[in-house]
C-alpha cells in the first residue's frame, strides 16, 4: 500500500519572487511532510540506494526511523556514515545517485531520499544534536590544508579521536566551496555551512585563515619546525579555466569563480560591502555545470536579463537536474548546441556581444557520448555586456610546486591512493585536489578515509 | 585580528603601516605581496610589502589613499587592529633565487615611480644585504611626493632622483632620467626593475627596449582572492594569459600588454564614473543616447 502514496512535493518560494531575492529558493520538509515521505519508503532487502551512495548511507534504516517520528535516531545512523547532511541534502545530485537507482523510481518516483536527509540535518541543526564523543587527546598534532567539505570532514574525524588538530586555510572565511562557490539560495551560509563549521571547532579543532600553505608557511615546515605528524592536503580544485579564444580579456568577461566569490564571499550585492560587481543588462553563462547554474541565477537575481550557452544539448548538462529545473522556472534563457568562437568588443574595450556557432550531436565515442561537432557557416551574435565562463577548474599549483616529492598527474591532480596516502610519508589528501572537480560528498568522504588512514599511520609509527 | 604596531605619514596622502604578523614576516621575500582585508565589510585589497623583520614579527605597507578601502585603511592608527592579512603572496623577485655571484657581476638599475617606492625598498635592501649595490631612480610628480628617500640611499649605490617639476633633482620624467644615464653618462646595465604606476612602467620598458636591458616590472592588477581562484589579475604577457597574484605579480616588461592591463584595471573606476554620469544626467532629466564612453 505504502507505495500508493505520490511522492510529496517540496514547499518551494515562489520562481518570480524568489528570481530578485537570495533567500533560499527550497523550503524542505515539515514533521509531517517527512514522516509521510519517509513512509513511502519499502525498506528493501537489498537496497540500491545504498549501492549508489558514495558514502553507503544507510537509507532504509534511517527512513524508516523518520517516518516513526524519531528523528535523533535517524540523524545518528546518517552520522555514521556522513557529517555533513544539511548540506549534501541540498547539493549532492541525487538523480544519479541514491534516488536514481531507488526500486520505485522504475513505475514511478524516487523516494525523495535528498530532502529527507536535509530534513534530518536540519533538524539536528536546530535541535543543537552533534552526536560526536570525542577522545582524551593523544598529543598528536595533525595539520589540514583547506576548509572545504574534505578538510572539515578529515579534521572533525581526527579530533574525535583525540588529535589536536589545525585547519590551515587561505582565505578570510571557513567552508571553501561551501562558502565562496555555491550561492545562498541554494545553501544558507548562516544557518548551514556556519553551524556546520561550529560543530567541527566544539569538537576543539583550530582554524587559521589567511594562511596560505606553500606562501605563508610550507607543508614542510609545518611537519619540521611546528611539529606536526601528518598532514592532510583537501585544497579543492579552484583554478578557474578559459576558452582561449579572442576577446576573452575584454572587460566584462569574468570566471564564474569571479563572479560567485564577489557575491558570495564578498557580499557584493549588499550595499554595505565595498566589494564592486559588475552584472550589466545582459548576461551569457557559458558552460552547463552546477557551477554555470549558480552564476546564471545569481545574476538574475542582481536584475540581469540571463543565458546560457552549452555546446551539448540538455540531456547532457552536468548540473543537477533540479537546479536546471529551477533556472528555467526562473526564467534563464537557455541556448544548447551553442559554442562561443569569438567575444566582441566595443571600442573601448567592453564587451558588447559573444559570437557563437551551433553544435549538433555526432557519432558516440567509446565512452558512448555523444560529442558536439559544429556546423559549418552557422556563426551568429548574441548581444550581451558580460560574458560568464564557467568551464570547469583544475587544482591550484601551489601546494604541489613548493614541496618535494609530492607527485601529481598531468592534469595537475595530487596523485594519492584510495585512502588518501600520497607519495611523500605523512602526507595524505583528498577531495577536488586529488579527484579534479567533483562533488561534496566525494569530497567528504574522502577526507574522511584519510582520517582514518592518518591515525593508523601515526599509530604504527609509535610502535 | 592583525594589529597595527605603527602609523608614519611618509607624503600628503601616503601612509606606512607596521602590522604585527609573524607568519608573514617570516616567510615574506623581496617582491612579494599581502592581501588585506580592513573589516568586515571590507574588500580584499592587494599591497605590496615595503620591509619586513622576520625576527620581530612585523610586515610594513605604504598606502595612498585613493579609494574607499585605503581610505578606511588609513583612518585607523596605531593600536587598532585590520581584519586580516593574508600572505606573502605571488613569487619573489626572480634575482632571490640567482646564484650569488652572478648576481654580484651584473649592474642592476631600480625605476621607482610614486608609492611604488615602497616595493622597491626590499629589494635594494635584500641586494645590499647580499653585497649587491644597486642604482635607484626615484620619480614622483614634485618634491613633496617624494618617498622613502634617506632610507633608500642608506642602501643604494646611486640614488637619482627626478621630479615632473624639476623641484627636486632631475626635471622630467623618469625616463628621461634613464635616457641621461644610459646615453650621456654611459652607465651600462644589465637589468632594470620598475615599479609605479603602470603607464610608467609601459614607458620605462619602451625606453630599456631601444637599448635592450632586460626589465622586469611588478604589476598592480585588480585582484579579488590573491590566491589563483579567480582570475580577476588576468594579464596577456607575451601572448599568453596568466595570473598576477600567482604566476607574478613581476614579469618581463618587454612581454607584457600594458594597453589591455591598464584598460582591466580600470574596469570599475570607469564603472564608477559610467554609474555616476548615468545618475547625475538622469538627475538632470537628460536621456543619454550615445554610448557613454564614446
Ligand atoms: C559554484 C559551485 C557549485 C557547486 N555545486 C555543487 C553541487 O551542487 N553539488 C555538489 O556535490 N558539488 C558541487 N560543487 C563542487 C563541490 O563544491 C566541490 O566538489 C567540493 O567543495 C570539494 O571540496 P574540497 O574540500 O575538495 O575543496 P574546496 O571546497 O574547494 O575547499 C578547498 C579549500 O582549500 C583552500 N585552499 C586552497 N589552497 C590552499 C592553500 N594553499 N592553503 C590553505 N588553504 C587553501 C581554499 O581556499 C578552499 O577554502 C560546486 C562547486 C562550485 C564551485
Ligand atoms: S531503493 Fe528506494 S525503496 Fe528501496 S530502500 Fe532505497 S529508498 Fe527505500
Ligand atoms: S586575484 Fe584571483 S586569481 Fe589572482
Amino acid at each position: 500500500m505504502a507505495n500508493k502514496i505520490p511522492r510529496v512535493p517540496v514547499r518551494e518560494q515562489d520562481p518570480k519572487v524568489r528570481a530578485t531575492n537570495f533567500e533560499e529558493v527550497c523550503y524542505g520538509y515539515n514533521v509531517d511532510e517527512a514522516r509521510l515521505e519517509a513512509s513511502r519508503c519499502l525498506n528493501c532487502k537489498k537496497p540500491r540506494c545504498v549501492e549508489s551512495c558514495p558514502v553507503s548511507i544507510q537509507i532504509p534504516q534511517f527512513i524508516a526511523r523518520v517516518a516513526e517520528g524519531d528523528f535523533e535516531s535517524a540523524a545518528r545512523i546518517i552520522a555514521e556514515d556522513s557529517s555533513l547532511p544539511s548540506v549534501c541534502g541540498r547539493v549532492c545530485p541525487q538523480e544519479t545517485q541514491c534516488e536514481g537507482s531507488c526500486i520505485l523510481g522504475i513505475k514511478g518516483e524516487a523516494v525523495a531520499i535528498g530532502k529527507l536527509e536535509r530534513f534530518v540535518g536540519d533538524w539536528s541543526i536546530e535541535h543543537g544534536k552533534t552526536f560526536a564523543t570525542v577522545a582524551p587527546t593523544n598529543g598528536y598534532k595533525v595539520a589540514v590544508v583547506g576548509s572545504g567539505p574534505s578538510g572539515l570532514a578529515c579534521a572533525a574525524d581526527l579530533a574525535k579521536l583525540g588529535y589536536e588538530v589545525t585547519i590551515f586555510e587561505a582565505l578570510h572565511k571557513v567552508g571553501g566551496v561551501l562558502e565562496y562557490g555555491i550561492p545562498e539560495f541554494r545553501l544558507p551560509k548562516q544557518k548551514v555551512v556556519a553551524k556546520e563549521v561550529e560543530n567541527v571547532k566544539r569538537l576543539g579543532v583550530k582554524i587559521e585563515t589567511d594562511t596560505i600553505v606553500g606562501r605563508t608557511a610550507t607543508v614542510d615546515q609545518l611537519m619540521d619546525e611546528e611539529g606536526f605528524s601528518a598532514v592532510f592536503i583537501g585544497s579543492g580544485a579552484g583554478l578557474p579555466r578559459f576558452m582561449g579564444i579572442p576577446g576573452e580579456n575584454l572587460n566584462g568577461v569574468v570566471s564564474a569563480n569571479e563572479f560567485l566569490t564577489r557575491t558570495n564571499l564578498m557580499k557584493a550585492y549588499d550595499d554595505q560591502y565595498d566589494t564592486p560587481i559588475y552584472v550589466g543588462q545582459r548576461v551569457v553563462v557559458v558552460g552547463g555545470g552546477n557551477v554555470a547554474m549558480d552564476a546564471v541565477r545569481t545574476a538574475k537575481r542582481l536584475g540581469a536579463e540571463a543565458f546560457i550557452v552549452y555546446r551539448r544539448s540538455e540531456a547532457e548538462l552536468p548540473a543537477r537536474v533540479e537546479e536546471v529545473h529551477h533556472a528555467k522556472e526562473e526564467g534563464i534563457d537557455f541556448r544548447m548546441l551553442t559554442n562561443p568562437v569569438e567575444v566582441l568588443g566595443d571600442d573601448k574595450g567592453w564587451v558588447r556581444g559573444i559570437r557563437c556557432i551551433r553544435m549538433e550531436l555526432g557519432e558516440p565515442d567509446e565512452s558512448g557520448r555523444r560529442s558536439p561537432v559544429e556546423i559549418p557557416g552557422s556563426e551568429f551574435e548574441i548581444e550581451c555586456d558580460v560574458v560568464i565562463m564557467a568551464l570547469g577548474t583544475s587544482p591550484n599549483p601551489l601546494i604541489a610546486s613548493t614541496t618535494a616529492g609530492l607527485e601529481t598527474n598531468r592534469r595537475g591532480c595530487i596523485v594519492a591512493d584510495e585512502n588518501g596516502q600520497t607519495s611523500r610519508e605523512g602526507i595524505f589528501a583528498g577531495g577536488d585536489t586529488v579527484t579534479g572537480a567533483a562533488t561534496v560528498i566525494l569530497a567528504m568522504g574522502a577526507g574522511r578515509k584519510a582520517a582514518k588512514a592518518i591515525d593508523n599511520y601515526i599509530r604504527n609509527k609509535k610502535q | 585580528m592583525f594589529k597595527i604596531l605603527e602609523k608614519t605619514e611618509l607624503a600628503n596622502n601616503i601612509w606606512q603601516m607596521r602590522i604585527e604578523a609573524p607568519r608573514v614576516a617570516h616567510s615574506a621575500q623581496p617582491g612579494q605581496f599581502v592581501i588585506v582585508r580592513v573589516d568586515e565589510q571590507g574588500e580584499r585589497v592587494p599591497l605590496t610589502i615595503s620591509d619586513y623583520d622576520s625576527q620581530a614579527g612585523w610586515v610594513s605597507i605604504v598606502i595612498q589613499t585613493i579609494g574607499v578601502s585605503t581610505k578606511k585603511l588609513c583612518a585607523l592608527n596605531a593600536g587598532d587592529s585590520i581584519a586580516d592579512f593574508a600572505g606573502p603572496l605571488g613569487r619573489p623577485s626572480e634575482f632571490v633565487s640567482e646564484a650569488p655571484e652572478s648576481l654580484r657581476t651584473k649592474k642592476i638599475l631600480f625605476v621607482a615611480g610614486g608609492v611604488g617606492t615602497a616595493p622597491v625598498y626590499p629589494q635594494v635592501k635584500w641586494l645590499h644585504e647580499h653585497g649587491i649595490q644597486a642604482d635607484v631612480i626615484i620619480g614622483a610628480k614634485t618634491k613633496e611626493m617624494l618617498i622613502m628617500i634617506d632610507q633608500m640611499r642608506a642602501l643604494a649605490g646611486n640614488l637619482y632622483i627626478a621630479t615632473d617639476d624639476g623641484s627636486e633633482g632631475f626635471k622630467g620624467m623618469v625616463t628621461g632620467m634613464i635616457e641621461e644615464l644610459v646615453e650621456k653618462q654611459g652607465k651600462k646595465y644589465d637589468l632594470v626593475i620598475a615599479i609605479g604606476p603602470m603607464i610608467m612602467m609601459k614607458f620605462v620598458a619602451a625606453t630599456t627596449k631601444k637599448y635592450g636591458i632586460k626589465t622586469i616590472v611588478s604589476l598592480n592588477t585588480l585582484m579579488v582572492d590573491g590566491t589563483g581562484m579567480c582570475g580577476a589579475c588576468r594579464v596577456s604577457v607575451g601572448g599568453r594569459t596568466v595570473f598576477t597574484c600567482v604566476d607574478g605579480p613581476e614579469f618581463d616588461g618587454h612581454q607584457v600588454d600594458f594597453d589591455e592591463a591598464m584598460r582591466r584595471q580600470g574596469m570599475y573606476r570607469t564603472l564608477e564614473q559610467r554609474a555616476a554620469k548615468i545618475a547625475q544626467e538622469r538627475a538632470e532629466g537628460h536621456v543619454c543616447k550615445i554610448g557613454l564612453d564614446k
